[in-house]
């Protein structure tokens, strides 16, 4: 089967893989990449967990073809912290324990990310709104809204260098 | 928003602990917002190939012939797995502790008895090559009658869903196709209620849908022995079972595990890991069985329907003085969990209430669809549904409030359970008043003074005469002068056993043979709770078949 | 058109553990060469924070600070057995196994501790950030690293421990079902308040109020996960949750998240939670566990609730807005009950 050589910016950082006719970015990622971030969990578009950013907007990566990614800026989880200091959102999900099993983590960091880059300033509505594509089983979905609005509340901006390693 | 009512039962109770109940971080929580966490799926395999597996698409036919040559000359193909390439094609989940007889193939032999069944698998280089060969594969087969309801499938005459439990019935005790629950006499107690109230509730099947699919990925690994990536919710179970069917001695299985994107009870039936060490097995390579969320959806256990009927005698001052439950659990085509889920409802029947009479049949019943498991709340979430929904519609027949209807009836520490232990450590009626006053939900003084600690034992802790078969006999003397109080080391003597030839069992129980009277308690034993790690003389069972009879191949 | 508020209520109680018992857990516990303790388990965290909350058991047995401890699972090469995460039985079995197994670690590093400052063991205690001192002199002390230096390279201890615990199999009598379920139960009580849209069958959740007795809360924080997030399972079975939409007809099971239906984030409502401890005798710490009693009380609440809004008894699940309508219509219209607890 002859593979297609994309190449993309992931986390700021260049890319190539070679991929299958029809193979998805999902798969791209974990298995061609080594980013294993991004989640299965449906296939189907229906879940979220395999939310990532391309060129800044939350997509699906198990619907989009990797071959439509050449050339783009993808952003996963694995490049939300600046170096060891974590982002706001992730600060904010550990201080309000807005993840149990973990699995829809990735996602749902990506897609609130997506949010507060276009919207600093977010009702919870807009909260609501931009995470009702991901599907959590475990935490009942209020923690994870407060942390977003926490993350919004506390962002100057950059991800302060205070933020840190959250002490366990 | 979460307060702590630390007044409650503080006198129980040391805190200011240096660890624990504190609000520590969690290990793994960063982890998780860092993306880093790792589920069995995010490990790398160079030479990764990928099983899928044909299902079947009737809910019950008998296979007459499968063509897998197409698919195996199909691009990407490494191997075809057939039922005859597992060693030991035929096992239950709980044979690991001695409960039930083995009814369930790895891979259909000559009959097919869900839709969904695994027929046939492919391990291909990749997902895509293995659906395509999938579609090549031809399978003639017979659709057949099938059964969907559970009481329709334990009449006469009903297709036979499982050929190892003909009369679509688990088999209790060598002798029932229910366990029973007996305690008093419930039909002299609703003779004599004010008010009885005979209901039906019906719980439907639920999917656990967790965001990660069942799955495993089985390498072979440096020393002949095969390492195992799996979601498993029970490592050395899982572990068991592969070993069991593929004929393995146990510790040539590495299992890892341990971090798991959701469970919730469905990561529990091994779905996955015995096909993928035997892919692994047969091709030398690591072999990746993932179920798509369609598979999890339609053909990943889920849990049981359940139907409940429940009778009830109560008082017009609120009393409920009878208690007749008869639970169907809906187990699909194969046993794996559901028969112990039975046991477990009826251990939980009548529910968090001393009620002087109970008498319960519980049933594990066969049809035509997916094997049901456990999940969360396995064998109560439905029956305290169907209890709780029927104590407001007690409580609005004799016109009390719902929250004072719970406190009247509620048990308290000394009352007799209806299995004949003594109630303890109960906290039913405070959490009940704590609610109603969060609630702004006004119950009466005289409820707001109740609690758990006093009101128990006395005759409430009494042994009543108990019918224990169809003709009203007693089959349990209420000792002679002194009442029997809690008895936890009363000496059970051993049902007698009633030799019954296979094919003549009846699907309705038989009348047992009268019980000799249960000899009187002793003096009451200290109640001094069992410490950890110290086995109680007087039970001599280790494994299940001795409770609940001879389990047989 | 109109929507109709109601309230409902429902109090369960929950068997820890497996029913019948005869379900070990195993547990071990080591030292490394500085003092730091190592958890080794088979046990499974499935999102319940079972790493988590062993962690703390063993910290607050051993007498460390929580960042000396850590949790290992699963191997089967290295994890003893335990049953698995199911029925509950986490914080009950495998915490009873690490705090047997922290115990006796706890017991060879006292010793060791003995040795080096020449007391008895019986004399000494822990205080909880990395140090041993002989009671009511704190100056006599020698800090965990340090004890287990001396032990390992010089008295020839090893600072370790194994445990199980097991809650023997009970049997179960044929005829009167006479059995031991289990050793202990938790407990809670619901408030559901919700409200009907008598033209849609449309229920939407208001607020949930309860009361929750659990034993011990290892970690009010993972206690306060499960609370919220089992509440919002519950909500969903009552409400949503079918693979066989016309049980027992097989058709029409859904095939993806858009089928099978789940309330978002947009459709939950506030719950205001009371946690009560009344210690389980042969609990760790008297911990019994919430992870599934959690969501049990809301269905019957919910449904409940419902009969106060719209005077309709839907006794089957899921309680969806078509069963809703269908009975709102078989009894002429909606028949609002008497405001439940006096108020609405």
């Amino acid at each position: 089967m002859a593979k297609t050589p994309v190449q993309f910016r992931l986390n700021g950082a260049d890319k190539a893989v070679f991929v299958d006719g029809g193979e998805n970015l999902l798969n791209a990622l974990r298995r061609g990449v080594g980013d294993m971030s991004a989640k299965f969990g449906c296939g189907q578009g229906t879940c979220g967990v395999c939310t990532v950013l391309i060129d800044g907007e939350p997509r699906l990566a198990c619907l989009t073809l990797a071959e439509t990614c050449a050339g783009r800026g993808i952003e996963t989880a694995l490049g939300l912290a600046a170096g060891p200091h974590l982002h706001p959102l992730q600060a904010a999900f550990m201080q309000h324990f807005a993840a149990q099993c973990g699995f829809c983590t990735s996602g749902m960091l990506m897609a609130a990310k997506a949010l507060l880059d276009r919207n600093p300033s977010p009702t919870r509505e807009d909260v609501v709104e931009a995470i009702s594509g991901n599907i959590c089983r475990c935490t009942g979905y209020e923690p994870i809204i407060n942390a977003i609005l926490e993350a919004a509340s506390k962002r100057g901006g950059q991800p302060s260098g205070e933020q840190g390693r959250a002490r366990i | 928003m979460l307060e702590f009512r630390k007044e409650y039962f503080k006198d129980e109770r040391e805190d200011g602990l240096n660890e624990v109940g504190q609000p520590r971080q969690r290990q793994d929580m960063l982890g998780h917002v860092t993306g880093r966490t790792r589920y069995f799926d995010d490990h790398a395999f160079e030479g990764l190939l990928h099983l899928k597996v044909l299902r079947s698409p009737h809910p019950h036919a008998r296979l007459r012939s499968i063509d897998v040559s197409a698919a195996e000359r199909s691009l990407g193909v490494k191997r075809v797995i057939r039922a005859a390439d597992v060693p030991v094609n035929k096992n239950t989940l709980l044979s690991l502790i001695g409960f039930g007889k083995d009814d369930e193939p790895l891979l259909a032999v000559d009959k097919v008895r869900y839709k969904g069944e695994p027929i046939v698998a492919v391990v291909a280089e990749s997902e895509a090559a293995a659906y395509a060969a999938l579609a090549k594969i031809r399978v003639d087969c017979d659709p057949l009658p099938a059964v969907f309801d559970v009481e329709e499938a334990i009449k006469p005459g009903a297709p036979v869903v499982n050929e190892t439990y003909p009369a679509n019935t688990f088999e209790y005790h060598d002798k029932y196709n229910h366990q029973k629950l007996r305690f008093g006499d419930v039909e002299r107690a609703f003779a004599a209620a004010d008010f009885v109230l005979e209901e039906r509730y019906q719980m439907s099947p639920i999917e656990h849908a967790p965001t990660e699919t069942n799955g495993s990925i089985a390498a072979p690994e440096t020393n002949d022995r095969f390492v195992v990536h799996t979601c498993t919710q029970a490592l050395f179970f899982s572990l068991g079972t592969a070993a069991k069917l593929l004929d393995l001695p146990s510790n040539r299985l590495h299992f890892i595990g341990g971090t798991v994107g959701g469970g919730f009870g469905g990561k529990v039936d091994s779905l996955t890991e015995p096909l993928s060490i035997l892919g692994a097995m047969l091709t030398g390579r690591p072999v990746r069985y993932v179920l798509g969320r369609e598979e999890e959806m339609l053909y990943g256990c889920p849990r049981g329907a359940e139907r409940h009927y429940i009778k009830d005698g109560v008082m017009r001052d609120g009393r409920i003085v009878a208690r007749k439950v008869t639970s169907y659990f809906d187990a699909g085509a194969y046993t794996r969990l559901s028969s112990y889920g039975a046991v477990k409802c009826i251990a939980h029947v009548p529910g968090p209430y001393t009620i002087p009479n109970v008498h319960a049949d519980s049933y594990c019943v066969f049809t035509n669809r997916t094997p049901a498991t456990a999940m969360r709340g396995f064998g109560i979430t439905g029956v305290d549904f169907a209890l709780e929904v029927q104590m407001d519609k007690l409580a609005h027949k004799v016109g009390m409030d719902p929250m004072e209807f719970r406190i009247l009836n509620a048990y308290r520490d000394g009352d007799l359970k209806a299995h004949r232990r003594e109630a303890h450590n109960c906290a039913l009626i405070e959490c009940v008043q704590v609610a109603a006053e969060k609630a702004g939900w006004p119950i009466r003084d005289e409820f707001r003074r109740m609690n758990s600690l006093t009101g128990g034992g006395g005759e409430r802790a009494v042994i009543p005469a108990t019918v224990t078969d169809e003709l009203g006999r007693i089959g349990s003397g209420r000792p002679a002068s002194t009442p029997s109080p809690r008895a936890p080391t009363l000496p059970i003597p051993p049902p007698p056993r009633v030799p019954q030839p296979m094919a003549a069992q009846p699907r309705v129980a038989p009348a047992p043979t009268p019980v000799a009277p249960m000899p009187p308690a002793a003096a009451p034993p200290a109640r001094e709770q069992p410490k950890p790690a110290t086995a109680s003389p007087q039970h001599g069972a280790t494994r299940f078949s001795s409770v609940f009879g001879t389990r047989r191949r | 058109m109109a929507k109709h508020r109601g309230r409902g209520m429902a109090s369960i109680n929950y068997p820890i553990g497996m029913n019948l018992g005869g379900d070990p857990s195993q547990a071990l516990v080591h030292s490394n060469p500085e003092g730091k303790f190592t958890v080794t388990l088979s046990a499974i965290d499935l999102g319940q924070g079972m790493k988590q909350v062993t962690r703390q058991i063993a910290a607050e047995t051993l007498g460390v600070p929580i960042a000396d401890v850590y949790v290992d699972t699963a191997d089967s090469d290295t994890g003893p057995h335990d049953m698995g995460s199911f029925a509950s039985r986490g914080t009950h079995r495998v915490g009873n196994a690490v705090m047997v197994a922290a115990k006796e670690a706890r017991g060879v590093m006292l010793e060791a501790a003995a040795e080096e400052l020449e007391v008895n063991a019986a004399d000494l205690e822990t205080d909880g950030r990395g140090n041993i001192h002989v009671k009511g002199a704190p100056s006599r002390a020698i800090s965990v690293k340090d004890v287990a230096v001396a032990a390992q390279f010089r008295q020839g201890k090893t600072i370790a421990g194994r445990g199980i615990f097991l809650i023997p199999l009970s049997e179960v009598n044929a005829e009167t079902g006479e059995m031991s379920p289990v050793s202990c139960y938790a407990h809670a009580c619901l408030v559901a308040e919700l409200e009907v849209d008598d033209e849609t069958g449309e229920v939407s959740m208001l607020k949930m109020t309860s009361a929750y007795e659990l034993g011990r809360a290892i970690n009010p924080k993972l206690v306060e996960q499960q609370l919220v997030g089992g509440a919002w399972m519950g909500m969903s079975h009552a409400l949503y949750e079918t693979p066989e939409p016309y049980y027992p007809d097989i058709a029409h099971g859904p095939r993806d998240y858009n089928e099978y239906v789940m309330p978002g984030p947009g459709d939950i409502c506030p719950h205001d939670i009371a946690v009560l401890e009344r210690p389980a005798p042969d609990g760790p710490f008297g911990g019994k566990g919430p992870g599934e009693m959690c969501a049990n009380p809301v269905l019957p609440a919910v449904a409940n609730a419902i009969f106060n809004a719209v005077g309709v008894r839907i006794d089957e699940l899921p309680i969806t807005p078509e069963k809703v309508l269908r009975a709102i219509k078989a009894q002429g219209g909606a028949r609002p009950q008497a405001a439940a607890g006096g108020r609405r």
